[in-house]
């Protein structure tokens, strides 16, 4: 992370409308190569659709929105190889396996067949590798919907609520694999969010109210979000 | 914007229609065959020319929204079509009266123009319910623009195959003594069908206007709940 | 982008294979439907124009009706949403979904035209027609696989998604029945059939080459956000 090197994440007046109302408004932030971003706010505050927007699934309305030095939605399909995205929804078919579901995306992005094992195997999920995901429970589906966002060895992560679901085992089999990137994550855990990250953005009614260094702040400035 | 002439246009519009019902009814010559019944020829013809024209249109402003993606042309596309709508159920009423009052029949299927504005009817029938179906106001312009233009290219293929299907022995049911129309029938043809156009694009400009209205005024509405304090 | 749409493909028809959602319910449906019209016409045998429309008609309305589960699942279980991160071709998902909806359809018709042929068609016509039964069948369902893919992803994201589909669907199609029926009617009949008019099948080629170009011109509008 060299001096003067440019940020993996750049946004100046991001603006959303959802209908008549504002989704999101007036949000800029930076997030340098490597450095991961926690996104506070209550429900509906918007970090949903600030994290679909980075992961060029939305187009912004107003601001300029740039990913690893391309513009949204212009030049999304530079970047979209290169972005991993974990929503809410563990974007999995039910009715297959989780080799065949990674095998799926593997292929989608390019990526060799051997990914999919290291990937498995790192996850926790090699025994149960051959079960419809159906059967699998929450926890293993959010561990899945996880190994899917970084199978395919992205720069950047974004995760939306990555905790939830998560038992502490899966939580540390899933570390090694989240390490190293550039990450957004939106968390509803003030004190753990600050730990994990180093840029804290808080938000309220889809407007910016703070954005600062997580060092800098306490978990209380956090809960006044929710107030 | 698109209140300015609209009063000019409305004038020239009753004026050009008032001129096309004194020569419907006083000049144009009875037809041998049909007899009076035939005049609902001049409603009927400009009306399935005019509806046609509409739709080609809204699909084109449909295209210029999808390259765009200004809602204005979305707009546009939306009152073209809708108009059409309107103008195609004329169609109908108009060539079933015909067919009644000059076969006996209240529909008949060897009559091209007729099948085909059904299945042109059924089909733009459904675009206010799918533009209703969609919620997002951005994606429900952009869905229907889609359909708007799929449509505009459904319509000449439709007629195609119609027309093909029709028995080809059997004589045009709805029509006029043959391509030659006597000169006077030609006149009252032609200022009909320009009244016809004068009174789309007078109601277009009208609902244009009127909608446009419409929209500022929630625009500055929208505007003036969010300039109240938000709670934090 | 072949090698998503091949990807895609693969992966539609595992599922059908596995979860079976939609070519059984067409199958069935089409089999009702034959018995519906041997009680609706009280007629034991159909031959030529009448055949030929009962079989249509049966197989046009299947299609519409199963054509909503194209894209369906994929709202359900965000599979649009996976598909839309990756760096694949847009193009890739139009092709695939339109792959594996003509590979549906073929199937259906497997079931569908034999079952036909014993229950409800005459004396019939002779081995070698067969053939030329299945060439306008595989015609048509080429335009019902592009113009059911574009519908249902018109469709997929709307409210009232099993009547849109089916209203906005059956419309479009009337052309492509038109001809299909014209083309199909004379060889229904006993015996020596009667040729097909060539100027039939031109109007199902142009009918699904221009939907074709309009599917792969508009599809990407209806996927993005």
């Amino acid at each position: 992370m060299g001096a003067g090197a440019p940020p993996a994440i750049e946004v100046a007046g991001l603006a959303r409308r959802h209908g008549e109302r504002r989704a999101l408004s007036g949000v800029s932030f930076a997030v340098p190569a490597g450095a991961t971003l926690a996104v506070f706010g209550a429900n509906g505050a918007g970090k949903s659709t600030l994290l679909r927007v980075l992961a060029s699934l939305l187009r912004p309305h107003a601001g300029t929105v740039r990913v690893l030095g391309e513009e949204l939605p212009r030049a999304a399909w530079k970047v979209r190889g290169r972005v991993g995205f974990a929503g809410h929804e563990p974007l999995l078919y039910r009715a297959l396996s989780p080799r065949e579901n990674l095998t799926y995306h593997a292929r989608l992005h390019s990526t060799g067949a051997e990914r999919v094992e290291a990937v498995l195997a790192e996850a926790g999920l090699r025994a149960r590798a051959e079960d419809p995901v159906r059967t699998l429970s929450r926890g293993m589906v959010q561990r899945l919907a996880v190994c899917r966002a970084v199978l395919h060895d992205p720069e950047i992560l974004l995760l939306d609520e990555p905790r939830a679901n998560l038992d502490p085992a899966g939580a540390a089999a899933l570390a090694p694999l989240l390490a190293g990137r550039t990450t957004v994550l939106t968390s509803h855990d003030p004190a753990r969010g600050l730990a994990g990250a180093d840029l804290a953005l808080g938000l309220a009614g889809g407007r910016q109210a703070f954005l600062a260094p997580a060092a800098e702040l306490s978990a209380s400035d956090v809960e006044r979000l929710y107030a | 914007m698109h209140g300015t002439r609209l009063r000019g246009l409305s004038i020239l519009t009753v004026l050009t229609i008032g001129t096309a019902l004194v020569l419907v009814f006083f000049y144009a010559p009875n037809e041998a065959d049909q007899g009076f019944v035939q005049k609902i020829f001049y409603l009927h013809v400009p009306l399935a020319i005019v509806a046609l024209g509409g739709f080609v249109f809204g699909g084109i402003q449909a295209i210029q929204h999808l390259r765009t993606r200004e809602t204005r042309y979305d707009l546009r596309s939306y009152v073209a079509i809708h108009l059409s709508l309107i103008l195609a159920v004329g169609v109908l009423l108009t060539g079933s009266i015909w067919a009644k009052a000059s076969w006996g029949h209240w529909w008949v299927w060897d009559e091209p123009t007729l099948v085909s504005f059904l299945i042109v009817f059924l089909l733009y029938a459904t675009y206010q319910p799918l533009r209703f179906a969609i919620e997002d106001p951005e994606r429900q312009a952009r869905y229907a623009s889609v359909f708007a233009v799929v449509a505009g290219a459904f319509v000449p293929l439709n007629f195609i195959a119609v027309r093909l299907a029709q028995n080809l022995v059997h004589p045009r049911v709805l029509g006029t003594t043959g391509g030659n129309m006597p000169g006077s029938m030609r006149l009252t043809f032609l200022i009909s069908l320009a009244g016809m156009v004068l009174l789309f694009a007078t109601l277009w400009k009208y609902e244009m206007a009127s909608k446009n209205a419409a929209m500022q005024l929630k625009k500055l509405r929208r505007r003036l709940l969010e300039r109240e304090p938000q709670p934090v | 982008m072949r090698r998503a749409a091949a990807t895609i493909l693969r992966k539609d028809l595992r599922l059908e294979r596995r979860t079976g959602e939609t070519v059984p319910a067409m199958a069935l449906f089409t089999l009702t439907a034959f018995v519906l019209f041997h009680f609706g016409l009280q007629r034991g045998e159909l031959d030529g124009e009448l055949a030929a429309g009962v079989l249509l008609v049966t197989l046009l309305l299947a299609s519409v009706l199963g054509v909503t589960r194209l894209f369906a699942a994929e709202q359900e279980e965000g599979g649009l949403d996976a598909f839309l991160l990756s760096p694949a071709d847009r193009t890739a998902l139009l092709v695939a979904k339109a792959a594996a909806l003509f590979l549906f359809l073929a199937a259906l018709e497997l079931v569908a035209v034999p079952v036909f042929a014993v229950i409800l068609l005459g004396p019939g016509p002779s081995a070698g027609t067969w053939l030329e039964v299945a060439g306008i069948l595989a015609l048509l369902d080429l335009g019902l696989a592009v113009v059911g893919t574009l519908v249902s992803a018109l469709a997929a994201q709307t409210r009232a998604r099993e009547l849109i589909a089916p209203i906005v669907g059956l419309p479009l199609l009337v052309p492509a029945l038109i001809a299909a029926a014209h083309a199909l009617a004379p060889l229904l009949y006993a015996g020596a059939p009667g040729a097909v008019p060539g100027r039939w099948l031109a109007v199902l080629g142009l009918y699904d080459s221009v939907f074709a170009l309009l599917a792969y011109a508009l599809f990407d509008f209806l996927l993005e956000d």
